[in-house]
């Protein structure tokens, strides 16, 4: 028994399967994103264990990850990040190509997590945009799972030129990034 | 033409003579390899290393300060994130320190039950060291088969304290609630399982010939170059020197149980890699003593010591007793002033001595609180263990020191 | 739990008295680890003797770490754990300064440990050590100008504008 993913909406005929462009892309990118895990911390070693045997991200179709931002989807973003790493951050979100999304996986990556103190970046969106907060100390695997479907449900419904809009490119400027 | 040999076994000689460049390469602080966010800016020439340069730091959150604002029961959690891949022993280590300082005895039970925790975490810490050397040698399956059984740790963690990694485990004085039937049954069948599938995982690398030739004589140490950088634990023990604190300075009853204490010759990876694999053996045997000593005692629901400034009284009396709703009120809200006084009290962690300094002014809070990691100890020696090595040796050699970010910066 | 030799203490305190009579003061045993303060240019002596003695054979530094008291006239100080496996003996040694003369010896000439952990209490605490090899900063970033773990200092940062005072009680 194989689970297939869900079609999208369309008009089914003898032979043929109608729909939009987006939706066909949308459901093509969703279910092959290539993610970048930048495991700082403790998150780090709880997403060791979502890419595991028992949790398994890989059948999201995750497979492959990627250590070059170059070649990668998705920005995942698990632990602190001190104030030291936040231009190294930038630099690695900026070398990524279009379309990229972020998900901060960890209270520590949303929002500075249990260390208000003066070397920690108090959540990474005061350096790039986010797009998924994953709440926890560290998030279960579960819950790193329902952050990447959420994520899914971003891309599936992304319209195609969105990357190329105004109201995109004034959400970069607000970060610095052109 | 007859080639000189010895003007080619430094490189910065040949540079001088040749006229050579070299490059720099900037390895971290995002990288596959280096399992945490340090830096090293390598200068190499060609596949070779020349000097490396160290940068630490990216992952400060400063916990030294951070202790000195919170009460003593408060500063446990903050422990868990220090060295994450084995959380109860900073737990565990912490508690003894204020222990110590309050002058509080534990019941036995309750130090036995202490060292089951603690070996099944030095276990989930060399299991996460041993597969990535794996890993970073290319044989990516022994990975996947250990990481199974590490759930199943996790498991028994969230059996006894509710959570998997970062598990705020025990309370000054004890634990906070009795091991369940169900977490005795997990540890059971855990060390039923666990040494099947680890003799697989040795079998799969350990007289690998291709893994032999890549860890013999990589990244090596003389035993007393590394006691004058202040290596201890696996890192000491594999370049012969058997210091472990578990023997030298016993804490929490461990001088009731036998043990070995395994140690390599030369100090390279493939002596770390061992010498880590044969203790997980060696923490399996302990952990067997301690079910069978705990099994033995007449006393089946000891889990914390007589002390009530410390320990939460139970809620039947809080509700009936005003003395209790007033210790109660007290030790939540962080009210019972410590003693004064200066403590260093250092427990065996998964890679090396983690040591506690305490000194407390009387109030609330420490007055300073200071950690001594090993792995930043350990890791300015980095420098000297790859220089001269290949660029491919460097990254096992870093894999085999198990660094941990969140030790190293603290 | 540590505990004392009560032989090898009193050999420690008599050759002490015997070497550096006036510059160590206040021996006493906190919880089972001999401590004593030690005057600041005599530091680099005092390793080189314990190391090198045969009896007590000190060749292990454990830790060091800065210290800062603000009310007392020498705010600053160093306590270093030595640690003899040949006795199993661990000490403890501390030093202070003033605030005008925050400078300490290094013991990166006999201890090669010592290197990173000298390099964070500059970073925490300002300390400068002469003949240091490489006094950077460690852990915080490098252009900044404040010293943290200072007791004047605060926790958190304070060029926050987001937090709300009258929902925390602060």
């Amino acid at each position: 028994m194989v689970n297939y993913t869900k079609a999208p909406e369309g008009i089914i005929g003898h032979g043929y399967f109608a729909t939009t462009l987006q939706k066909a892309i949308g459901i093509a990118r969703k279910n092959s994103i290539w993610p970048l895990p930048f495991a700082t911390s403790c998150c780090g070693i709880e997403f060791m264990a979502t890419m595991g045997a028992h949790y398994d991200l890989a059948r999201f179709g995750s497979e492959r990850l990627s250590f070059s931002p170059r070649q990668s989807d998705l920005l995942m973003v698990m632990g602190t990040v001190a104030k030291k790493m936040g231009p190294v951050l930038k630099e690695v979100y900026m070398q990524m190509a279009e379309p990229r999304w972020v998900i901060a996986v960890g209270a520590c990556a949303a929002s500075g997590g249990i260390f208000d103190t003066y070397s920690v970046l108090q959540g990474i969106d005061r350096v790039i945009p986010v797009d998924v907060y994953v709440p926890g100390c560290p998030p279960t695997p579960e819950q790193i799972i329902d952050g990447i479907i959420k994520i899914q449900d971003l891309i599936a419904n992304e319209g195609l030129h969105y990357r190329n809009s105004v109201e995109y490119k004034k959400l970069l400027n607000s970060y610095g990034i052109d | 033409m007859e080639e000189d040999i010895s003007k080619y076994t430094d490189p910065a000689d040949i540079a001088h003579e040749e006229h050579k460049e070299f490059i720099t390469l900037n390895l971290g602080p995002t990288h596959p390899a280096t399992h945490g966010v340090f830096q090293n800016v390598l200068t190499m020439d060609g596949e070779f290393i020349e000097h490396t340069e160290q940068t630490i730091g990216y992952i400060h959150r400063a916990f030294e300060k951070i202790a000195e604002h919170r009460p003593f029961y408060q500063i446990t959690p903050l422990l868990d994130r220090m060295n994450y891949c084995s959380a109860p022993i900073n737990n565990m280590g912490w508690h003894m320190t204020v222990e110590k300082l309050l002058d509080i005895k534990l019941p036995k039970r309750v130090e036995y039950l202490r060292i089951i925790v603690m070996e099944l975490a030095r276990i989930s810490d060399h299991l996460v060291c041993n597969s990535v050397i794996g890993v970073d040698s290319g044989a990516l399956t022994g990975f996947v088969y250990l990481f199974e059984k590490r759930e199943e740790i996790y498991e028994i963690y969230e059996e006894i304290c509710g959570y998997r990694l970062t598990t705020n485990m025990g309370r000054v004085g004890g634990f906070e609630r009795n091991f369940s039937d169900l977490a005795w049954i997990k540890i059971k069948k855990f060390l039923k399982e666990y040494p099947i599938v680890l003799k697989e995982f040795e079998k799969l690398l350990l007289r690998n010939k291709i893994f032999m030739n890549r860890t013999i004589g990589v990244g090596s140490i003389a035993g007393e170059k590394a006691l004058n950088y202040g290596f201890t634990g696996p890192n000491l023990r594999a370049a012969g020197i058997d210091y472990d604190v578990r023997v030298m300075n016993p804490y929490s009853s461990y001088e009731d149980f036998s043990f070995d204490i395994p140690i390599g010759t030369q100090g390279d990876t493939y002596d770390r890699f061992t010498v880590r694999g044969e203790e997980m053996w060696q923490s399996l045997r302990i952990i067997q003593q301690a079910i069978e000593k705990i099994e033995k005692m007449d006393d089946k629901h000891t889990f914390h010591a007589d002390y009530s400034n410390v320990v939460l009284p139970k809620k039947e009396q809080v509700y009936n007793n005003m003395e209790a709703l007033i210790y109660h009120f007290k030790i939540v809200m962080g009210e019972i002033d410590a003693p004064k006084g200066e403590i260093y009290h250092c427990v065996e962690g998964g890679n090396g001595e983690l040591g506690f300094y305490l000194v407390s002014d009387g109030g609330r809070t420490p007055y300073r609180l200071h950690f001594r990691r090993p792995c930043f100890v350990y890791y300015q020696a980095i420098g000297e263990m790859i220089k001269g090595g290949m660029l491919s040796d460097a990254i096992l050699t870093m894999s085999s020191m198990n660094i941990i970010a969140g030790e190293l910066d603290a | 739990m540590f505990s004392v030799d009560n032989n090898v203490v009193e050999i420690l305190k008599v050759k002490l008295q015997e070497q550096f009579a006036s510059d160590v003061s206040s021996f006493e045993i906190l919880k089972d680890i001999p401590t004593f303060t030690i005057t600041k240019t005599k530091i680099i002596e005092l390793f080189r003797f314990l190391y090198d003695d045969d009896e007590l054979q000190f060749r292990f530094l454990t830790t060091l770490c800065g210290m800062h008291f603000p009310d007392s006239d020498q705010p600053f100080g160093m306590v270093y754990h030595l640690h003899s496996f040949k006795n199993n003996l661990r000490i403890r040694i501390k030093s202070f300064t003033s605030s005008e003369d925050l400078v300490f010896p290094t013991v990166t000439v006999i201890f090669k440990t010592a290197n990173w952990m000298e390099r964070e209490a500059y970073d925490f605490f300002g300390i400068k050590f002469s003949g240091h090899p490489n006094l950077k900063r460690i852990l915080n970033m490098e252009d900044i100008d404040f010293f943290p773990m200072r007791k004047d200092y605060p926790l958190e940062d304070q060029s926050r504008e987001d937090k709300n005072d009258k929902m925390f009680g602060r």
